[in-house]
């Protein structure tokens, strides 16, 4: 399954490719696109040319990235320091393990035993200062021979189906979305389609703002994995998304407010398909869209997400029905585009 | 020329972000590598060393270290003659306190940073810092009348610290952040004059880098190079910071690793350090937001960027200190690496 | 012009949703400018055509801060997000007002007033539960501010004047000039309170010469004041800084020299906290010289900005004086 691997594919900011090398692979072999573009940045921008000549640009854009470990320093005694790339709480480090590098070395993230912890440390989070990754060496040297300063390390979370119609996984946000776009891409419409799996999204929308640049699109979705905050203790109005409840439309984030036509357009397209939509709570956060706005002479954006909860952690957890919803508001979205000849 | 002597005149030089003129007109006067100069609309100051190669195929790269400083603005003159002040770039208060300035007004006059005398201070006092709203510049006159014969709001004032000799080859001034990367680049001219290169390369003194990397992000989209180098300071080491924050100092440039450095560029600096033997300290960037790479890395359709750091100690004090060996070897691997460019290479960039 | 002010100052208009606005104005300038356009992000920008080339811009935004409704209860309250920076304290007891003219009155939970954040208020829009308030509204609208504009006499105070008093003094100022010298591109430019997107995509279209932002500045002649030698009723501000821009030295001194030479009474403005429209324009592309003119504001991002029209009129003459002059130097 796509979805499967493209989660347990490793890439974080700034050195995606082995997902952009999955997802290219992909498209290839299926066929899938008339043009590939990769950029000096590292998207790949992947054009499906229109059954007409004319039409709009329709650019959809996911994010390839995920948020990973930067390992800093390799200190005497072979330990790792590591930082954070992209938003990471730090409290849920210790006791995982994860992959460093591109060879997918195993190690720990260890901490003191209880026995031997004041009490007042437990109630204390580490920091960055006391957290480091061990690889079960006993030197520098021997570390070295296996990773170097610069190296990622990521989760070690298998994929996998979960409870009650879900998929469990790491790095939800936003393969997922990648994996909504796959699916789209085995359509063809009258228009252009202008797909971009963008790169570093989690450390500033950075893939985004080149890719709008060179795209130059006429209209934009960017289809994300959101956090979904139905958990015990919060309150309703602080769940941001629901699992379960559909595909969630942004109003506004701190990147962007999405065009008011585009979004009213997709949710008349959910209702007349019924499709469940959600609208997303709070403004958290932002996506590529507030930069793909800014494209240039500004471009009318929107953002569909799937609700994903416990994102940026070794595991997220998301519905299959919203999943498959999305895809399926999607493309009813750009059938109906097409159906009105390429105009809002 | 001697660049080394130049780099403690830049460095004695005001240059605050926003204000760049007069030390660009000293640069370009002093840079007697370049084919061409001119200045961009905000101010950047561009010098151009042609390639040898076509004009047509001539790749583009851009390296850039920016001229500005961090500096003091008036905010308002109170009726016994004192200066307000706020700050254009990022100053740790507590180095402000008790410092010699220069306030350029209608003309330059010298003035203190105020401090109570210690015998004053409650117990209290003494365990806080003196917050930058707080402080005041006093340039010995007594009114407001008469010091605004002189001064107005708006007018930049910056810290008076001549630039000094220290064992070695270190020396330390009120500027090194980032008159260094210029002598870099300076160097790298210089070495450059030596070599042939295929490509043009654009030494920019950029603009604005403290107050959000305004420079480079213009600068940038005007020249479009096929590579972009930023050359900055990085924290060398020093006590109360740990190895893995800091670089070496006396031990080369730091070579950067991280999201908004392109691998190959990285993989190829690398090489070129280790064939050359000149000693470097990889250095691990997770957030890149810091320098004139950030911006470089994002304009148009995206440019391959890297960066290179040269270790200071005691940045955004007045008395940034750098070993000029690190200057010289900085400069010289730069040279190095675009001499050895080739067409190849540089179409290999894309779909890395 | 005070009932432009007032007419302006009352549209509804927060980020995103500014078409009430540009409507207004659209109305206001159409006879006397050679070209209306709004564009993507909703900017509505007003040319004048002249004969020297250049290109200039000066910019107002017509957006204002204001409320995004997230959540709607069982019992029909609403919760909201900020749009833009709004002043917490400002807020409890206050009305708002959505686009269809539903008002709603802002409370808190319990709780103490020092830990209070936007999380423990909601809007009461009067609504016996939620069925009854989706009649009304739908997660996702957006509301401004409710307060009514009143006339002080030479000062006057309302809402929104953050930056509907921009506005203005483009309107006044365009209606002003009668032989453009250079294209005048008036932007009346959304989203400013959410980051200056609408200036940054219209600035990359013009591509201009010279940008001019018109907005507000808050002052320091309040009791205990954040230090700031603005005062309002001292003339036109000419922006030195702020965090999003330094204005350009020519720009400043273009402004200074106009000013002086034709008796506009200014002062200068360093500001700490806070950006402007020209911190979007002079970015654009290869760079643009800019800088902005401040009017001079009390209570900034209250429901309760006050103006005086003596600075209001300062910044027209002055907005003038830039667009006849020669600009020799741009």
């Amino acid at each position: 399954m796509l979805l499967k691997r493209l989660s347990e594919a490793c890439g974080g900011p700034g050195k995606e490719s082995v997902v952009r090398d999955l997802i290219k692979q992909e498209i290839t072999e299926q066929n899938l696109a008339d043009e590939i573009i990769c950029d000096a940045i590292g998207n790949l921008i992947v054009k499906k040319d229109g059954t007409k000549s004319d039409g709009p640009k329709v650019m959809l854009a996911a994010h390839m990235d995920e948020v990973a470990l930067m390992i800093s320093n390799v200190e005497k005694n072979g330990l790792l320091k590591f930082k954070p790339v992209g938003g990471i709480d730090l409290r849920i480090l210790v006791g995982k393990s994860v992959y460093v590098g591109a060879n997918k070395v195993s190690g720990v993230i260890g901490a003191k035993p209880i026995h031997m912890q004041r009490p007042e440390e437990r109630n204390t989070p580490l920091g960055l200062n006391e957290l480091y990754i061990d690889l079960g060496v006993r030197s520098q040297e021997e570390a070295e021979r296996l990773v170097k300063v610069g190296d990622y390390a990521y989760f070690t979370t298998s994929f996998s189906e979960f409870g009650d119609n879900l998929y469990k996984g790491k790095a939800f946000d936003d393969r997922v979305g990648c994996a909504v776009l796959m699916e789209v891409l085995k359509e063809r419409y009258e228009f252009p389609l202008y797909v971009a799996f963008t790169v570093q999204e989690e450390i500033g929308l950075r893939g985004s703002t080149v890719a709008g640049y060179t795209v130059e699109p006429d209209l934009a979705l960017v289809i994300e994995g959101t956090a979904a905050n139905d958990i015990p203790d919060s309150k309703e109005h602080q769940q941001s998304t629901n699992l379960g409840k559909g595909p969630a439309l942004t109003m506004m984030d701190r990147s962007v407010i999405p065009n008011p036509r585009l979004v009213s357009e997709i949710l008349k397209v959910a209702d007349e398909h019924k499709i469940p939509v959600q609208i997303r709570r709070g403004t958290q956060g932002g996506t590529d869209a507030g930069k793909i706005q800014g494209t240039k002479g500004g471009v009318p954006v929107a953002v569909i997400s799937v609700p994903c909860r416990y994102i940026h952690g070794p595991v997220s957890v998301m519905n299959k029905n919203d999943y498959n919803n999305t895809i399926e508001l999607v493309k009813n979205f750009l059938k109906t585009l097409e159906q009105r000849g390429g105009v809002l | 020329m001697d660049i080394k002597k130049f780099l403690c005149e830049m460095s004695e030089s005001p240059g605050i972000s926003g204000y760049e003129h007069d030390l660009a007109q000293k640069i370009s006067e002093n840079c007697p590598w370049a084919d061409e100069t001119r200045s961009d609309k905000l101010g950047n100051l561009i010098l151009l060393k042609r390639g040898k190669d076509d004009q047509n195929s001539r790749p583009k790269i851009m390296l850039a270290a920016h001229m500005d400083e961090i500096g003091l603005m008036v905010t308002k003159i109170e009726k016994e003659g004192f200066i307000r002040f706020s700050t254009v770039g990022g100053f740790d208060q507590r180095v402000l306190l008790a410092q010699e300035v220069v306030v350029h007004g209608k003309k330059d006059l010298p003035g203190v940073i105020g401090a109570k005398p210690p015998h004053s201070l409650t117990a209290e006092e003494r365990r806080r810092t003196v917050s930058i709203e707080d402080m005041f510049i006093d340039i010995g006159f007594d009114s407001f009348e008469k010091v605004s014969q002189y001064v107005n709001v708006g007018d930049l004032i910056t810290i008076k610290r001549d630039c000094l000799s220290l064992q070695g080859n270190y020396i330390t001034g009120k500027a090194m952040d980032d008159r260094v990367g210029v002598a870099v680049m300076l160097e790298c001219l210089k070495e450059l004059a030596k070599r042939e290169h295929i490509a043009d390369v654009y030494a920019v003194c950029t603009v604005q880098e403290e107050v959000g990397l305004r420079g480079a992000t213009t600068s940038t989209y005007g020249i479009v190079p096929d590579i972009g180098i930023a050359i900055d300071v990085g924290f060398g080491d020093m006590p109360g910071i740990p190895e893995y924050d800091s670089i070496k100092m006396s031990n080369g440039p730091g070579i950067t690793v991280g999201p908004q450095v392109h691998p190959k560029l990285h993989e190829r600096m690398v090489k070129t350090a280790r064939d050359w033997n000149i000693p470097f300290s990889p250095e691990a960037t997770p957030s890149p937001g810091g320098t004139d790479t950030y911006a470089m890395q994002v304009t148009r359709s995206g440019i391959p960027t890297m960066l290179l750091s040269v270790p200071i100690r005691y940045m955004h004090t007045p008395v940034e200190t750098v070993d000029y060996t690190d200057v010289i070897r900085t400069g010289r691997l730069l040279a190095l690496f675009i001499a050895e460019l080739d067409h190849e290479f540089l179409e290999g960039l894309k779909c890395f | 012009m005070k009932e432009i002010i007032k007419q302006l100052v009352e549209a509804y208009g927060p980020s995103g949703y500014e078409g009430q606005v540009t409507d207004i104005i659209t109305e206001l300038v159409k006879d006397y400018v050679d070209e209306l356009t709004t564009d993507v992000l909703g900017n509505l920008i007003a040319v004048k055509k002249g004969t020297s080339g250049k290109k200039v811009m000066f910019s107002a935004h017509t957006d204002e801060i204001g409320f995004v409704i997230t959540h709607i209860d069982d019992k029909g309250f609403l919760r909201f997000s900020n749009v833009g920076g709004l002043n917490i304290l400002t807020l409890v007891g206050g009305r708002v007002r959505f686009a269809n003219g539903t008002i709603g009155v802002i409370g808190k939970e319990k709780g103490d007033l020092k830990e209070l954040d936007l999380d423990k208020l909601f809007i009461d829009i009067g609504a016996k539960n939620r069925e009854d308030a989706l009649e009304k509204v739908k997660v996702g609208d957006f509301a401004i501010a409710h307060r009514e504009y009143n006339d002080l006499g030479n000062r006057i105070v309302s809402k929104a004047m953050d930056d509907r008093i921009g506005c203005v003094v483009l309107i006044e100022a365009l209606k002003k000039i009668s032989k453009p010298v250079h294209d005048l591109y008036f932007v009346f430019s959304s989203q400013e309170e959410v980051g200056l997107r609408g200036a940054r995509t219209s600035s990359y279209a013009i591509d201009p010469d010279l940008g001019i932002a018109v907005d507000v500045t808050p002052t320091g002649d309040t009791p205990e004041a954040p230090r700031s030698e603005v005062a309002l009723g001292n003339g036109a501000a000419i922006k030195v800084m702020d965090t999003s821009v330094i204005a350009h030295p020519k720009v400043k001194a273009l402004l200074t020299r106009l000013a002086e030479a034709k008796g506009i009474k200014y002062q200068y403005e360093v500001l700490t906290r806070g950006g402007t429209d020209a911190g979007a324009i002079h970015l654009t592309k290869e760079g643009v010289p800019s800088g902005c003119i401040s009017i001079p504001v009390r209570h900034v991002h209250t429901p309760s900005e006050m103006i005086d029209l003596d600075d209001v009129q300062a910044c027209v003459d002055l907005v003038v004086a830039v667009a006849e002059d020669a600009l020799a130097d741009f």
